[in-house]
């Protein structure tokens, strides 16, 4: 192809910029996809009883570890144990593999996983912070906004 | 008394800093010589000061003095002694003295080795590190005062320091880490230094390298033991989380790697120079934005300072005027220059541009990845989501993928031009080869992964330009070693530094495709296989430390019928907070790591027990150390002696 109204550095500077554009177009398009893809939305026990939060697709869960509720199983690592906003919405998670050292009753706890149809939350990990005094933000704002109600 | 002596020297470094903004500034606006010579024995003032609060504050800690809020909070009289004083920085008011302190320190440093620099320049420079300093230290006396009491009641037992933080690593890491976060402020005084006199020359370029090569070495040790750190403190056996304040303490780190390349071909070809300025800012900036991040509580992290919005509002409020200030003076001053220097595509300047577009592009990546959240927070009105590391995988990785292959392409770039025959010689060859040998190697000692062909490939691909770099030099001398000495400080730092990067990229490769992990329940007399490995759980039982109580399990490993060794990992219980701990046992190894950390007591003696063979693994941070002191080597050049002592010649001539 020939751009003869061109000159060679202009014609030169103008493929750069073509080419910039594209690339970095693609690049954040890309970006965009990925992020869209890997970004884990909050539910509160209130939103998982109603049915607001979405089945079988990642999400994240939490609130405060029942009093009580923690069952084990007797040959693996499976656990359950029920997590409250302290108003009376509840749901169970159900995990396998090794708890925080933080987590144990009463506890403040954000789990990732997935919510299936009969309302059971399956997590593939089990947060609860580092310090005893720090409550996850997410489930400070379940405590809060429930006591506000 | 020692506590209010500390209190009154914070204060009167407050107005110190202040008197070192004004002075040596007034002193260059009203060309009066000694305002601006007064910056030196303010600068030298501010540090003594700042220095005599922090060991005040130490003082606390070691004579047990509960009175003060800050010591009963995160210390206890049976807390042992290394830690007292690491508990110092174990929390939010003392790691901000010890920020505030290493800026301190780094001004300190400025009027100690800048004689050279002329004296308006060092003004400057001193005048803006006053200004920062001035904007720590009312931060720390405003919201997170140290040296707070509660009297006449205080506690007559201390809340102890957070088990987690009971550790080597802890004591070395978060100095590391701020001596380089802190680091940047020089270059970036430099840079805004460099805009208000208006000479962007050179010689700025010439001057930041050594500071910045410091600063970029000591962040990168900071980051390398905070990963080991989290590896075996955390229990989780992982080396990086792609956690909030991980990527802040990450996103400097990618723009100063970004920086010391592009002062290089500012120094030495006198182009990128308003881009390199743009780079010193943003350097520090993040800098910033990671002090705020950490700080103010606004993002959910493994890292638990105590949530303060007015601290995060003060920190904001400084962030806005540093960087909006320093991107203004930018914008007015950095128009119009231009570099009449000339380079091809096949350059080495052309090489460092796309380095520098790479990782920028990288940093923009881990940017929106950490505030999205935030962002999503404000405009959903408190709607709260996270980004996982998957996000960061797919798209981090890919980059630095390409920024390694031009890595090992770059290696032979000339500056001004490379003939693309140059170039491209012989690369087919090393690609093949390094290919052939990854291959060798994966299907003798493991299995085939695609991934780890690409990574390592390109690792091997590299070590093969950097030795040919060497070769190279002491053919053209008809193969005289000797030569080898002669060569410049600078020199040996860049192979190390790319070398440590090689290192870290192998030991990435091998640890993310060949970890074996396994968590299970255990019994006494258990036995599990892994990866060749016999792991038999042998028992627990209960043994006592100075401030903790502890389940130590005994783990003996053999392999082929041969006992290797025991692995002892605990579950300790520390009464002052009544807080559980994982301490993880490894069997560290050059080529792979035994990993061993209980989980929880479960029915008939049993427990949770994780177990990781991880390969590899040590190379990472190897790689971080190998890098780190190169940056270091780079330093000890000559030149920059030299030279300097030309541009201050060339100044008196003026």
């Amino acid at each position: 192809m020939k751009v003869g109204f061109m000159k060679p550095h202009r014609r030169r500077k103008l493929y750069f910029l073509v080419f910039l554009l594209l690339s970095s177009g693609g690049a954040i398009a890309l970006t965009l996809m990925a992020l869209a893809e890997n970004i884990n939305l909050f539910y509160s026990p209130a939103e998982i009883v109603s049915g607001v939060a979405p089945v079988n697709k990642r999400i994240r869960a939490g609130g405060m570890v029942l009093d009580g509720s923690i069952f084990r199983s007797e040959s693996d690592l499976e656990v359950r144990f029920i997590v409250t906003d302290l108003q009376g919405s509840e749901f169970t998670i159900f995990f396998e593999g090794i708890l925080p050292d933080l987590f144990r009753e009463g506890q403040g706890i954000v789990a990732r996983g997935t919510l299936n149809e009969k309302g059971d939350f399956l997590a593939e990990e089990v947060l609860a912070k580092h310090d005893e005094n720090y409550m996850p933000p997410e489930v400070l704002d379940v405590i809060n906004q429930s006591h506000g109600d | 008394m020692i506590i209010e002596l500390g209190h009154f020297s914070l204060i009167l470094a407050l107005g110190l800093s202040l008197g070192l903004t004004m002075v040596p500034a007034w002193g260059v606006q009203t060309g009066n010589i000694t305002l601006m010579q007064c910056g030196d024995s303010i600068a030298k003032g501010l540090f003594f000061f700042l220095l005599l609060a922090f060991l005040s504050l130490c003082y606390a800690f070691v004579v047990d003095d509960f009175s003060v809020n800050y010591v009963a909070s995160n210390s206890n009289s049976a807390l042992p002694p290394q830690y007292k004083i690491s508990a110092v920085w174990g929390a939010h008011e003392g790691s901000f003295l010890l920020w505030t302190l290493v800026l301190g320190g780094w001004t300190l440093a400025v009027t100690l080795c800048s004689r050279d620099l002329s004296v308006d320049m060092r003004a400057r420079v001193l005048s803006i590190l006053g200004f920062l300093a001035f904007g720590f230290t009312l931060f720390s006396l405003l919201t997170s005062n140290p040296f707070e009491r509660s009297l006449p009641v205080f506690p007559v037992e201390g809340n102890d320091l957070n088990p987690l933080l009971q550790d080597f690593g802890l004591i070395v890491h978060p100095p590391m880490l701020y001596i380089g976060y802190v680091g940047f402020a020089v270059p970036f005084a430099l840079a805004i230094a460099t805009l208000w006199s208006g000479r962007l020359d050179m010689a700025w370029a010439r001057w930041s390298r050594p500071w910045t090569n410091v600063a970029w070495a000591f962040l990168t040790v900071g980051i390398t033991l905070g990963s080991w750190w989290a590896y075996y403190e955390l229990g989780w056996g992982g080396w990086w989380f792609w956690d909030a304040v991980e990527n802040a303490s990450f996103m400097p780190w990618l723009v100063g790697t970004a920086l010391i390349h592009s002062l290089a071909s500012t120094e030495k070809r006198a182009v990128f120079k308003t881009w390199t300025v743009l780079l010193a800012i943003s350097a520090f900036s993040l800098s910033l934005l990671g002090g705020f991040l950490v700080r103010s509580g606004v993002l959910t992290s493994v890292h638990a300072f105590a949530q303060d919005p007015q601290r995060g509002m003060y920190i904001l409020v400084f962030l806005i005027v540093v960087v909006g200030g320093s991107l203004a003076l930018y914008a007015v001053r950095a128009q119009g220059i231009k570099s009449n220097t000339t380079y091809s595509w096949s350059s080495r300047e052309a090489m460092i541009l796309v380095n520098n577009l790479l990782l920028v592009v990288a940093t923009a990546v881990v940017l929106l990845g950490t505030l999205y959240p935030l962002a999503y927070e404000a405009i959903s009105g408190g709607k709260k989501l996270s980004v996982g590391p998957p996000y960061f995988n797919a798209v981090f990785v890919p980059v630095m993928v390409v920024l390694f292959i031009f890595m090992a392409i770059s290696q032979r770039s000339r500056w001004k031009d490379t003939k693309i025959d140059l170039l491209l010689k012989r690369q087919a060859w090393y690609v093949i080869g390094s290919m052939g040998l990854t291959t060798v190697l994966m299907l003798s000692l493991a299995t085939f992964k695609s991934y780890v062909l690409l990574t390592t490939t390109i690792a091997f691909w590299i070590l093969a330009n950097l030795l040919e770099n060497i070769f190279q030099r002491v053919n053209r001398k008809r193969w005289n070693w000797n030569y080898l000495l002669t060569q410049p400080l600078s020199y040996y730092g860049m192979l190390l530094g790319h070398l440590g990067m090689v290192v870290m990229m192998i030991g990435i490769s091998c640890t993310v495709y060949y970890s074996v992990e396994r968590d299970l329940r255990m019994a006494p007399g258990d036995e599990i296989e892994l990866a060749g490995y016999q792991f038999k759980f042998v028992e627990t039982r209960k043994i006592n430390g100075p401030n903790f109580t502890s389940d130590q399990a005994e783990i003996i490993v053999t392999r082929d019928g041969k006992e290797v060794l025991s692995l002892f990992p605990e579950k300790r219980f520390y009464s002052a907070r009544g807080s559980i701990m994982t301490e993880a046992d490894i069997d560290p190894g050059l080529f792979r790591d035994l990993y061993v950390a209980l989980g929880e007591p479960l029915a008939q003696s049993a427990w949770g027990v994780r177990i990781q063979i991880k390969p590899f693994v040590r190379w990472i941070w190897i790689g971080g150390l190998l890098s780190a002191l190169g940056g270091m080597v780079a330093i000890g050049d000559k030149r920059y002696r030299k030279s300097r002592r030309n541009d201050f010649a060339n100044f008196l001539k003026i």
